[in-house]
Parts: C-alpha cells; structure tokens; sequence
C-alpha cells in the first residue's frame, strides 16, 4: 500500500507530460502568426512571433515550444508551429509596393518561396493543425482546399479557424459553407474576440 | 497590337499513366508557356502540394507562379445522393472533376464561388 503510493507520487512527480506539435497553416496574411502569438500571451505572458501588414512576414518556421494552455480543470502542453503563408504564387514587384526597395523585395520573395516549401514539408510533422483563414476572404481558394486536403488524407485532426471576426466584412458563414465537414471557430486575434471557445474546442480536437 | 489567351484541354487519358511529377512537368511546361490549361479530372491533394512545390522550384524573374482551381461538386448531406456521388466518383476516380491552371503573369485570380469559376485576367 505504500509502496503503491510511493510509486503513485514518483510517477506523478517524473511523468512526461506529452507535448502536442500544434500547426497553424494557411494563405498569407490570414493571421496565423497573430493567433499564435494570442495563444502564447495568454499563457505566458509573451508574444514571440513577427507580425507584419507585408505579405509573406513568416518565411520560416518558427516554434513556440512548450505552451501550457488551461482551461477549466484541465490543462495540455502544446509547441506552437507557426508556418508561412501557402501561395501559389510570388512577384517581387507585390512587396514594393509595400515601400520595399527592389534588392529587398527580390530577397523577400526568394525566401517566400522557400517558406511555402518549407511549409508544406512540414506537414509531415504536426499532430494536430488550425487553419487559419481570413473570414473576410473568399475561402474557395484553391490553397484552402489543397491544405484540407492533405491533412484529410493525412488524418491529421483539423479545426478551421475564421479570423478577422472584429471586421464588419467577415463572413463566418461562408466559410462554414465551403468546409462542412469540420468545426469551424470564429476569433479575433487581435482584440481576443471568441478565444474562450476556440480553447474549448482547442481541448475538444486533441481529445 | 492584339493579344490573345490560348487554352489548352488536358484530357484525362493524356495524363492518367503518367506518375505525379511527370503529371505535374506536362502541366507546368505549359502554363510557362503562357497557356491556361484545362484538365479534365482533378490532382490528389498531395499532387496539388507538389505542384505548388515545384512552383515554387521554379520562380524566377519571367515565372511568377501559377493560378488554380479544381471544380468538383459541393457536399451534400443528401443521403441517397451521396451514396450516388461516392460511386461515380469509385468508378471515374480522379477523373471527377475539372481543374483549371493557369500562369500568375496571365491569370490575376481564379475566383470560385463555389459552382462558377471566374478568370480575373492581368491587362
């Protein structure tokens, strides 16, 4: 009886809490990074990823590891992946007129390339994904649903995020109709709108 | 001076032998040729991954990247309809379907909505 205690509190006490690889994909400037970044602040305290209004700012993966999120009584241990943008295409000319100089844009797209690649190797390498998607864009894009696509085949569990719900041109609806298959959440991430249940069905989809 | 759009149909049994990478070089070496191609049936999801990848391989200066949109039909919760649409889709396989490519420099957007495509061209 003792020794079943002692070895009760061991284990509590050396148990390896199992850390769930946690990847946000999706179009560029959909706020991937931004949401990644709200979920990290919310439980530690610190935002650890750039954000930017120039397209293709993640043009790495980045990691947050080791994010402790709660919620009511239970708790799970997460490493944020935050990936670049998935585009189908990449023109220099786009980020000057973001006020980039020509050798700075050339760079940028380079390396977007390169992120889309990336971020499309890593797939491989998720437990669970968060599309995230402008609610004020059309979501019948074709990244859209080749990304589903390919967690679905991969059976990667998915919960689709509709971002952008403070702008009045945001249609969760629409996106609702385009992904009838999957649970999809409506959250700001800029001002924190709807994070309460997104870390509700955060717990639902890893269960 | 007049310019014009070629389109070029890609039947399915012109490409349905073919393993993915050779599938995906005929439909590339087209589009960079300024064509927007239409292809009968639809890439698998890991198809239409690698061909983004490639894209990507092959940006430069002259190469933009590429537009695209596969047309397939909207789900259904209609029971015996879906039962209808998992057999023709058994029996077609990935020749369900209808996709459209075509070069970033030529094709601004492809606009889906769900049932209609759209070609938003550059000037």
């Amino acid at each position: 009886m003792v020794l079943k205690r002692f070895f009760g509190i061991f284990s509590m006490l050396f148990r390896r809490r199992k850390l769930i690889k946690l990847g946000f994909y999706g179009p560029v400037n959909a706020g991937k990074s931004s949401l990644a970044n709200r979920i990290s602040k919310d439980f530690t305290g610190e935002e650890t990823f750039n954000v930017s209004k120039i397209p293709h700012e993640t043009r790495e993966i980045q990691i947050k590891e080791k994010v402790r999120v709660k919620k009511g009584n239970k708790e799970l241990d997460f490493n944020l992946i935050d990936t670049p943008g998935i585009a189908t295409r990449i023109d220099y000319t786009d980020f000057l007129k973001h006020g980039l100089s020509a050798k700075e844009s050339k760079e940028r797209a380079k390396e977007a390339t390169q992120g889309v690649i990336e971020a499309i190797k890593w797939l491989e390498n998720v437990d669970c994904v968060l599309i995230v998607l402008d609610s004020t864009e059309n979501p019948y894009n074709q990244v859209n649903i080749t990304i589903v696509g390919n967690l679905a085949a991969r059976k990667i569990p998915v919960l689709i995020i509709a971002n952008k719900v403070d702008l009045k041109k945001s249609k969760i609806k629409k996106i609702e109709s385009a992904f009838p298959q999957y649970k999809v959440v409506g959250v700001s991430a800029l001002n924190g709108k709807g994070m309460d249940n997104f870390y509700e069905e955060l717990f639902k989809l890893v269960r | 001076m007049k310019r014009g759009i070629t389109i070029q149909f890609i039947p399915h049994k012109e490409i349905s032998s073919l393993n993915s990478d050779n599938k995906i070089k005929r439909i590339l070496k087209i589009v960079k040729e300024n064509k927007i191609v239409i292809l009968e049936g639809k890439l698998r999801p890991d198809e239409e991954a690698r061909l983004i990848e490639i894209t990507m391989k092959q940006i430069d200066r002259k190469f933009k990247g590429i537009e695209i949109a596969s047309l397939e039909e909207s789900v259904s919760f209609d029971f015996i309809y879906r039962i209808k649409s998992n057999l023709a889709k058994m029996l077609l396989g990935d020749k369900f379907g209808l996709s459209i490519i075509g070069p970033a420099s030529l094709v601004k957007e492809i606009k889906k909505d769900p049932s209609k495509i759209e070609l938003m061209m550059n000037k």
